[in-house]
């Protein structure tokens, strides 16, 4: 396959000189895919570290980038949706970053080329790939990327969660809300659950008869004992979660009817947010460095395992222990940057060194966290120690947790955007 | 007071009642009450009347949950040491007479700390006489007071290296905002040096009560330690 693409591309060039956005440089030049936790944080170590000794281009199709953590506050109620906008303005102009808005359609692994959808293709020394998630086709029988309008996902940030929000909003008065969580392995463990509590939270407020129906694959998720806890301490009587035993890894959903079917049996809902199972985002795929639905990568530099010029961060890794998150990327992207510059410039590369910490948000002032930190092992990434907040914490405690996850979110987005 | 005093010095003189070794762990509460009245009491108060002056009463100190005493307006330091659970164990006690600020970076308590760790002893043995409940106070090993952070000379001598520093920094911005502005997390730019190692080494054996920076601090280094010091003392906007 690559071979193919390789001659094929070969033979466009020759036949229709396909432009070169920009002119290879002496310096090295490495191309970053993808503007996210991963990929911005990444882009601007780059950029920062090696001081003008090589050329760092961002490939990012949105102008403004809209966070997927911390999305679930603003359906809460805790945010504006404006708050979780970025522009990529400081790493262009502070950092001296390439910014290039448009999609990867496509890499030449053989070439060292980065395909555009305008057309245009860029050559590389290192790529870095930092896509994200796809869905994986079929994983929710009834739908598809086509019924994302009519259920949506809302698990990549911007319209899809001013979709969700707005659907949310118009809900009749008693209506039900129903979820369909994801199998694992998928990003933000406790994304959904944190999803229902904030679900719950705007529910409680504006349309309190209202009910929630959480259809779940999974015999137990990410802090469950926690989110339980919160659920019938705020939200007593309205979540309903269906687990496996009852039926809840074989749900099929009708988008034009607005149904679920759980065991055979269908329910009419008011809204249904569905977040299928998940792969790599497509590029990687499409590059040809994923094995299954992730791309593996070695513990102790992000590179890929298929390729030594590609390094994959964040969500779209299969890389041992690590949750898919944003703090995981953001963590990934640092070791990546000091291993980049080692090899282009011949900097010290240090001992990698990984954490992840995800805050969730059950109710007003009532946040809870989880995390750890890791090390490279030869095999995978691997937990080296973890903590959990407890049950039955003070109201204090969980109010300061609530308040450093602000924090956190400043902290990360200005070491992604600068 | 007296009958307090009394049962006390009972009980560090009849080993059978408090375990073994008891008595030479706490120190001498009759020494410890002349060293509150030469240090502490300008401050604070202890005993049947005491009341909030300059800093909060010393009564019931054993157990009581760091920033926790109505009435008694705390610094927002000490208040996030109380939001992040932190009780009042001998082992912290010890630890911030010796060192205020190397347990609480923003204490309003202007105090240069007591370095003799049998001056300290004795100090909290007459402490001890004013909590409700001292048989809870955690003195199960007779020698278990750790003088900690008891930052060996050595490491408070290592010399930091800002450069790898700043490398390890990454790890600390993902939170930490390096301008120093504070919202929900603490600054951590621009601290004296000293106070830094005091702080992280506190973490590390985990005196001080946050559970992220626990794992953070428990995986660096005494160097990396001082080379996070030294970057970040230096920081310019």
């Amino acid at each position: 396959m690559t071979l193919n693409r390789r001659l094929f591309l070969g033979s466009l060039t020759a036949t229709l000189a396909a432009p070169m956005v920009m002119a290879q440089s002496a310096k090295p030049r490495v191309v970053v895919v993808g503007g996210g936790a991963g990929g911005a944080t990444v882009a601007r170590y780059l950029a920062k570290d090696s001081k003008g000794e090589m050329d760092v281009v961002l490939i990012e199709p949105a102008r403004t980038y809209y966070t997927c953590f911390f999305s679930n506050l603003y359906l809460g109620g805790f945010r504006t949706f404006e708050s979780l906008g970025h522009t990529y303005g400081k790493l262009a102009a502070d950092y001296g970053i390439n910014v290039v808005h448009d999609y990867a359609v496509g890499v030449d692994r053989d070439a060292k080329t980065v395909t555009l959808a305008s057309g245009s293709s860029l050559g590389y020394d290192k790529l870095v790939l930092s896509p994200g998630i796809d869905f994986v086709e079929g994983s929710v029988p009834g739908w598809s990327v086509e019924s994302q309008n009519a259920m949506p996902h809302a698990y990549k940030g911007g319209s899809q969660t001013q979709l969700l929000m707005a659907q949310l909003a118009a809900m009749p008065a008693g209506g039900t809300f129903a979820m369909v969580a994801p199998p694992n392995p998928y990003r933000c463990p406790p994304g959904p659950y944190e999803r229902i509590s904030m679900v719950a939270s705007h529910l409680k407020a504006n349309n309190p008869t209202a009910k929630i129906l959480l259809l779940d694959p999974k015999d137990k998720f990410s802090k469950q004992g926690l989110f339980e806890e919160g659920w019938n301490k705020h939200y007593s009587g309205m979540i309903t979660r269906i687990g496996p035993d009852m039926g809840g890894n074989a749900i099929e959903v009708r988008p034009d009817t607005m149904e679920v079917v759980v065991d055979g049996e269908a329910e009419k809902v008011d809204m249904c947010n569905v977040i299928p199972g998940q792969r790599a985002g497509n590029i990687a795929s499409l590059a040809g460095v994923t094995e299954g639905n992730w791309a593996p990568v070695h513990p102790d530099s992000m590179l890929s395992k298929l390729d030594e010029n590609v390094y994959v961060l964040g969500d779209s890794t299969d890389q041992g222990d690590m949750p898919k998150s944003g703090f995981s990327a953001n963590s990934q992207a640092k070791v990546a940057a000091n291993h980049i510059r080692g090899a282009l410039t011949g900097s010290k590369v240090f001992p990698a060194k990984y954490s992840n910490t995800c805050w969730s948000l059950i109710a007003a002032d009532d946040g809870v966290k989880v995390g750890a930190s890791y090390e490279p092992t030869p095999e995978k990434i691997a937990s080296v120690e973890s903590f959990i907040s407890q049950t039955g914490e003070d109201a204090a405690l969980r109010k300061a947790t609530y308040e450093e996850s602000i924090g956190w979110y400043t902290g990360i987005t200005t070491d992604m955007f600068g | 007071m007296g009958s307090g005093r009394f049962l006390l010095a009972l009980l560090l003189t009849a080993p059978g009642l408090v375990g073994p070794g008891a008595a030479e762990t706490l120190g001498d509460a009759a020494k410890g009450a002349d060293i509150f009245g030469k240090e502490c009491k300008q401050c604070h108060m202890v005993g049947p009347d005491a009341k909030n002056r300059i800093g909060p009463s010393l009564n019931g100190i054993y157990g009581r949950r760091a920033g926790s005493m109505d009435g008694f307006k705390y610094s927002k330091s000490m208040a996030r040491m109380g939001a992040d659970g932190l009780d009042w164990t001998i082992e912290r006690l010890d630890a911030y007479i010796e060192n205020p600020k190397a347990l609480v970076s923003g204490t309003r308590m202007n105090y240069r700390g007591l370095t003799d760790p049998t001056q300290r002893h004795d100090l909290m043995a007459f402490l001890r006489d004013y909590s409700d409940s001292p048989q809870n106070i955690p003195e199960a090993q007779p020698t278990a007071i750790r003088t900690v952070p008891d930052l060996a000379p050595e490491i408070l001598a290592l010399e930091g290296d800002p450069e790898y520093g700043e490398y390890l920094s990454a790890e600390c911005t993902t939170c930490h905002q390096k301008d120093g502005s504070a919202d929900g997390i603490p600054s951590i730019t621009n601290w004296p040096e000293e106070d830094f190692v005091a702080a992280l080494h506190a973490y590390k054996v985990k005196l001080r009560p946050h559970p992220v920076m626990q794992m953070m601090a428990g995986r660096l280094s005494n160097e990396e330690i001082a080379a996070l010091a030294a970057y970040y003392a230096t920081i310019e906007d």
